[in-house]
């Protein structure tokens, strides 16, 4: 499995205050990590500056090969990373559809709209419905399918079950396996152990801006009681 | 018509609702037809010109989200190049509103080019500024003729056939051009282009994210604002028969963001019921003692305070309005 996304030193400053102190990580192509962490340690950060969304930011990021350091978030898509983001960021003045149809397709092999519409019912049904209008659950999931249409390779997504019932839980781990199986990569931030461990191959623990540990999700068993004590649940 | 949705579940209860609003739109239009018969046409095709004028300068800021402050300059401007190009190269009135059209768009571009780098006050301020210059540029260029403006612009014939000396002729020639300007807005907003504007006024950096480069596509806004003021600023100059540096200042520029303030931001047809008001007053207290200004002052106070979403804005927005299937989307 060749590498997809390499970050190497990764370092990233929110004004004056340095937040990130060097991270690393790799994500192989296919593969579907976690990142886990207590609150404030920069997961979210770590995910933002990869996408490009935070510029104060110095290291090494690879995808693909390509540096994207020096790539404007404008052009971070067109790369080929798809970063669904903790408030969802949907359009209140476009309907469903508008927001499905909104982002530029930058690569062949994204979904048909059809096809978003079979793993989406919901979607479907309330296509003509204000974004906005739509429970957290299904913003959750316009956000993620208007994502899968555009053809990435790599879906960033920053903690998609938070404050979700767990039935929709469920259902967006259901969406994550099938994604998956069609060889999508994935990076994902949460906070959710169970769900988490249903779905990633890896996982990283993150402290104080940079990662500590990494490890399959085979060994999760044995680390609960290091993870309880690190992350204080 | 851009700000009708479907919202209502039940089939028959949207059916007569969209009926309604059908209705709501003939009668608009009857009534444009009929008018010239009640009102002094002159005064109906001002009113038709700077309604054009303000749902322009609404394209940019109610679906963009861009306050721009020196709108007059594309108005005004273009005024001066129709009214240059049909007195002076005689050509006919079609093509002269078709210079004018294209001059404001070329003034669109270069002060857009600079303004756009910028954001929310700053970005008004620079469109100020060159406003600002190009209007000492009008006052001082030879071919605007400066304090006496071009004076005494024919009109000629449309086509080469349709004769626009007669103010019944020229209000319907006005009417359609006001028509076409408006249907241009429309199919613009609803375009996937319009989607991405309006995606930008909501969260530039999501929109930015998601892989547009918003910069071009708030330069295509205004340019396209621009064009449209410059087509509502070319018909004023055939309509008055001259172009001036009235139509060139600052003033100018805040009264078309008077006019879209009070019809409602964001509406398609919120900025024809705001100029409708604004002339409307103008004309009639035109005469009386009582100055003007005053007045317009006065009722941008109470709308400011009293309805925030403009005239059409606030009827979306009431219970009868999205019974009707009206939304406000803001």
């Amino acid at each position: 499995m060749g590498a997809l996304l390499q970050v190497a030193d990764l370092h990233a400053w929110y004004g004056e205050s340095h937040v990130l102190h060097g991270v690393d990580m790799t994500v192989g192509e296919g593969e579907t990590i976690t990142i886990l962490g207590r609150n404030g340690v920069g997961k979210t950060t770590t995910l933002r500056t990869i996408m490009g969304i935070i510029r104060a930011r110095k290291g090494e990021i690879r995808f693909a090969g390509r540096d994207m350091l020096s790539v404007p978030l404008h052009r971070t898509a067109h790369a080929g990373i798809g970063f669904v983001p903790e408030e969802r960021g949907i359009f209140a003045s476009l309907t469903v559809e508008e927001n499905l149809t909104l982002p530029p397709v930058v690569a062949d092999g994204g979904m048909p709209l059809e096809e978003i519409y079979d793993l989406f019912p919901n979607l479907l049904e309330r296509r003509a419905s204000q974004g906005t209008k739509l429970s957290g659950g299904e913003q959750q999931m316009l956000a993620m399918a208007r994502i899968l249409r555009t053809g990435v390779r790599l879906l960033i997504l920053d903690e998609p079950t938070e404050g979700l019932a767990p039935v929709i839980v469920q259902r967006i781990g259901e969406v994550l396996q099938k994604l998956k199986a069609r060889g999508m990569t994935i990076l994902l931030v949460e906070q959710n152990f169970r769900f988490a461990s249903r779905i990633a191959d890896r996982f990283y623990l993150m402290e104080h801006g940079r990662m500590v540990a990494d490890f399959p999700v085979a060994e999760l068993p044995d680390r609960m009681t290091t993870l309880n004590k690190v992350l204080g649940v | 018509m851009a700000d009708m949705v479907e919202t209502t579940a039940s089939g028959e209860r949207s059916a007569t609702a969209q009926s309604i609003r059908i209705g709501f739109l003939l009668a608009g239009l009857a009534a444009l037809a009929v008018a010239p018969l009640f009102l002094y046409p002159v005064f109906l095709m001002k009113l038709l010109c700077f309604a054009l004028f303000a749902c322009a300068f609404n394209l940019l800021i109610g679906y963009t989200g861009l306050l721009s402050f020196g709108h007059a300059a594309f108005f005004g401007g273009a005024a001066y190049f129709t009214a240059h190009a049909v007195k002076e190269w005689h050509l006919t009135p079609e093509l002269g509103i078709l210079v004018g059209v294209l001059g404001a768009a070329l003034l669109g571009l270069v002060i857009g080019f600079f303004a756009i780098r910028r954001q929310g006050i700053y970005f008004a301020m620079i469109t100020l500024a060159l406003a600002q210059m190009f209007y000492f540029f009008c006052l001082q260029a030879e071919f605007t003729k400066g304090e006496d403006g071009i004076q005494g612009v024919p009109r000629g014939h449309f086509l080469g056939l349709l004769d626009l000396s007669t103010s019944t002729n020229m209000y319907y020639f006005t009417l359609a051009v006001f028509l076409v300007g408006l249907l241009v807005i429309w199919r613009f907003v609803n375009s996937p282009f319009g989607m991405i504007l309006k995606s930008i006024r909501e969260n530039e950096q999501r929109a930015v994210s998601l892989g547009y480069s918003v910069q071009y596509y708030k330069l295509g806004a205004f340019v396209m604002s621009a064009a449209l003021a410059g087509l509502a600023g070319g018909t004023k100059a055939l309509v008055f028969q001259f172009a001036t540096l009235t139509d060139v200042t600052w003033q100018m520029s805040g009264e078309v963001i008077l006019m879209t303030l009070l019809g409602g931001i964001g509406t398609l047809i919120g900025p024809v019921f705001g100029a409708g008001l604004v002339v409307t007053l103008q004309h009639y207290l035109a005469t009386s003692d009582f100055p003007v200004t005053i007045v317009t002052g006065v009722v941008f106070m109470a709308c400011v305070l009293l309805f925030r979403r403009g005239l059409v804005g606030e009827f979306y927005a009431s219970r009868l309005g999205r019974r009707l299937g009206f939304a406000y989307r803001r």
